[in-house]
């Protein structure tokens, strides 16, 4: 089953996590895509399953409440969303968006251009990198 | 299927197996055929690349993301020759006294432990890491807690020609970790064992066992199994479980052994910790220099907390920290300037946290947090932050509390914010990598599974030596006593070595 990670809301959900996702180039959401590629191929296929209906949850719920799905709604709506989520009343709820938090922070932060460009340069070379 | 034979097969080789195989590796100069199966692969050194996915992947079990049953808590263990010891950070502490003491175990001392722990210190270069080594990250720590009365002790750890990569968790890239990988393994390899990588033992039986070798995936690292890849019979004359806190339990439940032994799975510990994150206004060292040389451990009676320093890599940090958007992101733009410290919980042995199996035989951890341990935790939390204030923080990252973002102006609110903080599981960001108990030591299976020497009760031929020995949570970093206990097991096996080899 493809993860759906060609979908607008896919894209919508890592820039409302990772503010800085925005500023990627095609090149990067590609990296990015095939981060969490590899780490979903791994896991059994219910995993990728439930990975593609939270995703199709998180795009279609906020009808309920505020008339429009994910990807029509401000920065600031979609950031609530999630917050939402993340501390629903529901465990499995809760456990399905830290799957997706966590999916998408290494998507994120696993690519080596995300790890430098936030500062982290670390090397075999330890002490002798600095030198 | 192959069938082959064996006299004595080790199933893992960490910290339990990797020190067995060595202990008992002279018995092969007397013709004792011993085998170590190892479900993980090989590396070779030049594939220590320090890249974090990379590495967690083919070092760690489910990549480092084993998810307990309700999916609130992960636990970290290693996956490859040597086990946990791979990817520890090398701590190596001295089994404590009141802990052994309160295990109750019949037969079991803590001066025993203690000589035989003490054993593997020389053995494996344990020392304390001399002061020119210590990165900022740490050493803002001693700061911090100096300026609060707190009591800081050093790590002793055990490495030989740190460079100071920090990247310790991922494998040193400089070998500079003395693991079984680097020691006990090759040692006994040098003495006869075989070591057979990437090969699981599927079951158990009298005797015997049940192994599916592996094919090296596609572009994964490590050798090849010295084995053909397929399906194995072994016949053996004596089994040594040291497959860990999950895998072990699991093994033996899923190869039937629970009936007679009611306690097996039962018992299961694992420190839950979580990071707090401290940014300071100028750049430290932090990811260079060994990550991991203090902690405190006053707590541990009142608050049932440890503190550790740590220095994790840009995805284990975003995970680790809560919540989500900007204010998560400016403390991962910071990571120059971030301190970093681990907070322990010491969670006990009850009712319910245990290692079962489902339909499939895979091992499932089934953890609920203990109301103790969630005290600890948001103690832990706040202690931490006082420290990385203290330290001269001017904000720090606090996932139990409401708004995870205190800023240096609000130190002063601390207890008032800890009073309102929120500890939620599915929410709150909790890891492990300290599983421990599911085969515990005791006097009978009614209470136990195993006696104080490893032997699983009523089975004269199958021994554990690994965390699942431990009756209750250590309480303390484990690879040291889990040597001792292991270095115990294999003295026995030698004492019975010609009555239970038939020699």
């Amino acid at each position: 089953m493809p993860l759906g990670l060609d979908l607008p809301v896919f894209r919508a959900v890592v820039t409302t996590i990772v503010p800085e996702a925005a500023a990627l180039n095609e090149e990067g959401w590609r990296e990015l895509g095939a981060v969490v590629e590899a780490l979903l191929r791994s896991r059994p296929e219910s995993l990728r399953k439930q990975f593609r209906i939270f995703l199709g949850a998180i795009q279609w719920l906020p009808v309920l409440r505020y008339g429009q799905p994910f990807t029509r709604l401000n920065a600031d709506a979609r950031t609530r969303v999630l917050k939402h989520l993340e501390s629903d009343r529901i465990q499995k709820i809760r456990v399905g968006f830290w799957g997706l938090r966590t999916i998408v922070l290494a998507g994120y932060y696993g690519r080596p251009s995300a790890a430098g460009g936030i500062g982290y340069a670390a090397s075999a070379n330890g002490w002798g990198a600095l030198r | 299927m192959t069938r082959v034979s064996y006299d004595i097969v080790i199933v893992g080789s960490g910290a339990g197996g990797g020190t067995v195989a060595q202990e008992l590796s002279p018995l092969c100069r007397q013709g004792v055929r011993i085998a170590v199966l190892e479900k993980g692969p090989r590396l070779r050194d030049d594939e220590f690349t320090g890249r974090e996915l990379e590495m967690a992947g083919a070092l760690y079990e489910d990549g480092g993301g084993f998810l307990t049953s309700d999916g609130a808590m992960t636990i970290a263990f290693g996956c490859a020759y040597g086990g946990s010891t791979v990817v520890y950070t090398g701590t190596s502490m001295l089994p404590p006294a009141r802990v052994i003491n309160r295990w109750n175990v019949p037969g079991l001392t803590h001066a025993d432990l203690d000589c035989r722990a003490r054993k593997f210190m020389g053995e494996n270069n344990v020392h304390l890491l001399e002061d020119g080594l210590i990165n900022e990250n740490n050493k803002l720590f001693v700061t911090g807690c100096g300026e609060l009365n707190y009591h800081v002790q050093q790590f002793p750890v055990n490495i030989k020609g740190c460079r100071g990569s920090s990247l310790c968790n991922l494998g040193c890239p400089n070998r500079a970790k003395q693991g079984t990988d680097r020691v006990q393994l090759p040692n006994a390899e040098r003495n006869g064992v075989e070591v057979i990588t990437r090969a699981e033992v599927l079951t158990v039986g009298e005797k015997t066992l049940a192994v599916r070798v592996d094919h090296k995936p596609a572009g994964a690292k490590g050798d090849p199994s010295s084995w053909e890849p397929g399906d194995y019979q072994i016949d053996t004359k004596m089994i040594v479980l040291c497959a860990g806190a999950v895998n072990t339990p699991a093994l033996l439940l899923r190869s039937g052994f629970a009936r007679d032994l009611p306690r097996l799975g039962h018992g299961f510990t694992t420190h839950p910790a979580f990071i707090i994150v401290g940014e300071h206004a100028r750049p430290i060292t932090n990811f260079v220099g060994f990550p991991k040389s203090y902690y405190v451990d006053d707590f541990i009676e009142s608050d049932h907390f440890v503190l550790e320093t740590c220095m994790y890599f840009p995805f284990i940090t975003a995970k680790s920290m809560a919540g989500l958007g900007a204010p998560h992101s400016a403390f991962m733009r910071a990571f120059p300037r971030l301190q970093m410290i681990l907070v322990l919980a010491c969670d006990k042995a009850d009712a319910h946290n245990r290692v079962s199996i489902d339909k499939s035989g895979k091992p499932v951890v089934d953890y609920r947090f203990q109301s103790e341990a969630i005290q600890g935790l948001i103690r832990g939390a706040v202690t931490s932050a006082k420290i990385l204030f203290a330290a001269g923080a001017v904000r720090v990252h606090m996932p139990v509390a409401r708004e995870t973002t205190i800023e240096a102006t609000e130190a002063g609110r601390l207890e008032e914010i800890a009073a309102s903080a929120e500890f939620t599981a599915g929410k709150t960001p909790v890891s492990a990598a300290h599983p421990q108990g599911g085969c515990g030591m005791g006097a009978d299976r009614s209470g136990s599974v195993t006696d104080s020497y490893g032997r699983v009760h009523g089975l004269p031929w199958l021994f554990v030596a690994d965390a699942s020995l431990f009756p209750d949570s250590l309480e303390i970093n484990p690879y040291l006593t889990i040597m001792a206990l292991a270095d115990r097991v294999a003295e026995r096996i030698r004492v019975e070595a010609p009555a239970l080899l038939g020699n």
